[in-house]
């Protein structure tokens, strides 16, 4: 895990500077003097050779230093520390929401094999998977928020608002019913995947002798349905729990977007729109970060299903 | 030419694999076609008898899907979309596919301190932020097609070389490769000639994938506001219609290239789906 996110530093380092194109320049006005663009390169450290900016930065970012953003002056690590949980708390509870749903609905779809409502549950899934999920969240703006008026139209509080702390303001019903709409929405989006792998999965499982063998036992259906047909089945999806999470996380750049939700997705978009480079860096590492270690706890959740795997 | 052949076979056989064909097929159609048959200029200003700029007209005989802000022609604008989601798809996927073929046949067959190598790597990449990492190289090293296309190939092959370096650890195992090792073939020979051409199908299965996924890539980049800014693509129409604020005044605008992406993109999973159950015949249904 450190590996990686060591390579993914270096790598960063090496996006941000050698791809065609110069990053810095937005900052460092061409049309100063020499003497005020040499003065500005100093005050971001750009005027080192480049392998004394890399150590240098290493060290930063290892210390979760993050430099200060080239518009607003503000230090970067104090601009995210919100962002990240805001980002949090939009992907994983319906990450795991569509995960709990998706495996129940698609053990339900296997256990009762045939017939139009699986065909009609596979389409409808499908096209929610199909379906760009940021053009989704404006059909839901446009009917829920804007039709109906059921929910606002964007952002994590009703702008105005000023919670006395990040924390409490999660716990604000105002905070939930601006959560609800793209919890809703990426929970749709999420839900496909796992319910499909999970009715095929059981699909296999179901085929397989044990479960006649407790059929023989006459053990009751729930019974061979939860303990020995969905637990076997589940394998298969825990392993691509690391993976999802990984398209979500990244995902959240888009779904942020539609919803103006505060997050690290937004933080970098906004960042990248203002040539703003030291933000984009910080909040694309963070998103990195949260990939990495999202992936290790899913593979730990994995070890914990399978008792088999053992870890060294 | 066999292999393409059972593919379309496999996928003819059902209901849905056979409806998902005719609509992807539909779709390329239309993307060879649309710059012919589109009504309008995809980008040219529409202005009525009396000079007047059509803004934001509902559909009409003249413009079956309405119009923009800037009095452009949406129907239009979607069939010049499709071209660009197809090529940018198409070609991306079938990168894609050859990068993690490649290292999937090359790390499952060597073994080893290679294999650990190339594992490692792969496992980078895996925990590199795709979309993010797209839109970081599109502001860096400008926008253009080739581009989009570059960066979706280096963040999508990883999960590629995955799945076909475990199949081929396994087929690695079997009599036919310990055959030709007696006859004398080379690792290349082997490699290439014996147990690539048992990969394939699979490969076949994870072009749909990809292919699917490039799509809806592409037209969150474009969403983004960072697509081509030469090319018309469905992403680029529902951001401008973003951007704008217009959409929730005109869903003629939002609408129709957001059901083209669903299409497309459906159909291409129902056909990997379909053509799936030879890989996997666990898998199958009916």
């Amino acid at each position: 895990m450190a590996i990686t996110l060591f390579a993914m530093l270096t790598l960063m380092f090496f996006m941000f500077r050698l791809l065609p194109g110069d990053p810095t320049m937005t900052v460092v006005n061409a049309t100063l003097s020499p003497e005020a663009q040499a003065a500005m390169k100093a005050q971001f450290g750009l005027d080192k050779p480049l392998l004394e900016q890399y150590l240098v930065y290493v060290a930063n970012y290892a210390r979760f230093d993050f430099g200060f953003s080239f518009q607003t002056s503000r230090s970067v690590a104090e601009m995210i520390e919100g962002r990240l949980l805001n980002t949090m708390v939009l992907i994983f509870p319906s990450l795991i929401t569509a995960y709990v749903l998706g495996a129940l609905i698609g053990a339900g779809l296997a256990w009762r094999r045939g017939g139009r409502s699986e065909v009609a549950i596979v389409f409808v899934a499908t096209a929610f998977q199909a379906a760009p999920v940021f053009w989704v969240g404006m059909l839901a703006i446009l009917f829920f928020s804007i039709n109906l008026d059921l929910f606002p139209v964007g952002h994590i509080v009703t702008p105005g608002t000023v919670p006395e702390s990040t924390w409490k303001m999660y716990f604000t019903t105002d905070f939930l019913h601006h959560l609800a709409l793209p919890f809703l929405v990426h929970t749709a989006y999420q839900i496909c995947f796992p319910l499909l792998l999970m009715r095929s999965s059981m699909l296999g499982t179901i085929g397989e002798d044990f479960i006649e063998l407790a059929r023989m036992k006459g053990l009751r259906e729930v019974r061979i349905l939860f303990r020995h047909a969905m637990r076997n089945s589940l394998l298969p999806l825990a392993t691509t729990i690391p993976m999802i999470l990984g398209w979500a996380v990244a995902g959240s750049v888009v779904i942020e977007t539609v919803f103006s939700w505060p997050g690290l997705g937004l933080l970098m978009i906004e960042g990248v729109e203002r040539s703003d480079f030291p933000v984009v860096q910080a909040s694309f590492f963070m998103i990195a970060v949260l990939t990495v270690f999202g992936t290790f706890a899913a593979d730990l959740l994995y070890g914990i299903l399978d008792p088999r795997i053992v870890y060294d | 030419m066999e292999l393409v052949k059972t593919f379309f076979a496999t996928v003819w056989q059902t209901n849905t694999g056979r409806i998902s064909l005719i609509l992807f097929g539909v779709c390329c159609v239309l993307a060879i076609l649309g710059p012919y048959i589109a009504p309008h200029a995809p980008l040219e200003r529409n202005y009525d008898a009396a000079k007047k700029l059509i803004q934001l007209s509902p559909p009409t005989w003249d413009h079956w899907l309405g119009t923009t802000l800037l009095g452009r022609d949406v129907l239009s604008q979607i069939l010049w979309g499709a071209r660009s989601a197809l090529i940018v798809g198409v070609v991306t996927a079938l990168g894609v596919v050859a990068i993690g073929v490649n290292i999937g046949l090359i790390s499952g067959y060597l073994g080893g301190r290679v294999d650990t190598i190339l594992m490692r790597i792969t496992d980078i990449f895996l925990g590199l932020p795709f979309l993010p990492f797209i839109i970081v190289v599109l502001a860096i090293s400008g926008r253009s097609t080739t581009t989009i296309i570059l960066a979706m190939m280096i963040v999508m092959w990883r999960s590629t070389a995955r799945v076909i370096r475990a199949q081929v650890l396994s087929l690695k195992e079997m009599q036919f490769v310990a055959a030709a090792r007696v006859t004398g073939a080379s690792d290349f020979v082997i490699l290439y000639r014996e147990i690539a051409p048992n990969i394939l199908p699979l490969a076949l299965v994870n072009i749909a994938f990809a292919l699917a996924w490039a799509i809806i890539t592409e037209a969150s980049i474009g969403f983004l506001g960072y697509g081509d800014p030469n090319a018309v693509s469905w992403g680029s129409i529902i951001y401008s219609a973003f951007a704008s604020q217009m959409m929730y005044r005109a869903p003629w605008w939002v609408v129709p290239p957001g059901i083209a992406v669903m299409v497309l993109v459906s159909s291409v999973y129902f056909i990997g789906r379909a053509y799936e159950q030879v890989v996997n015949p666990r898998l199958k249904t009916h």
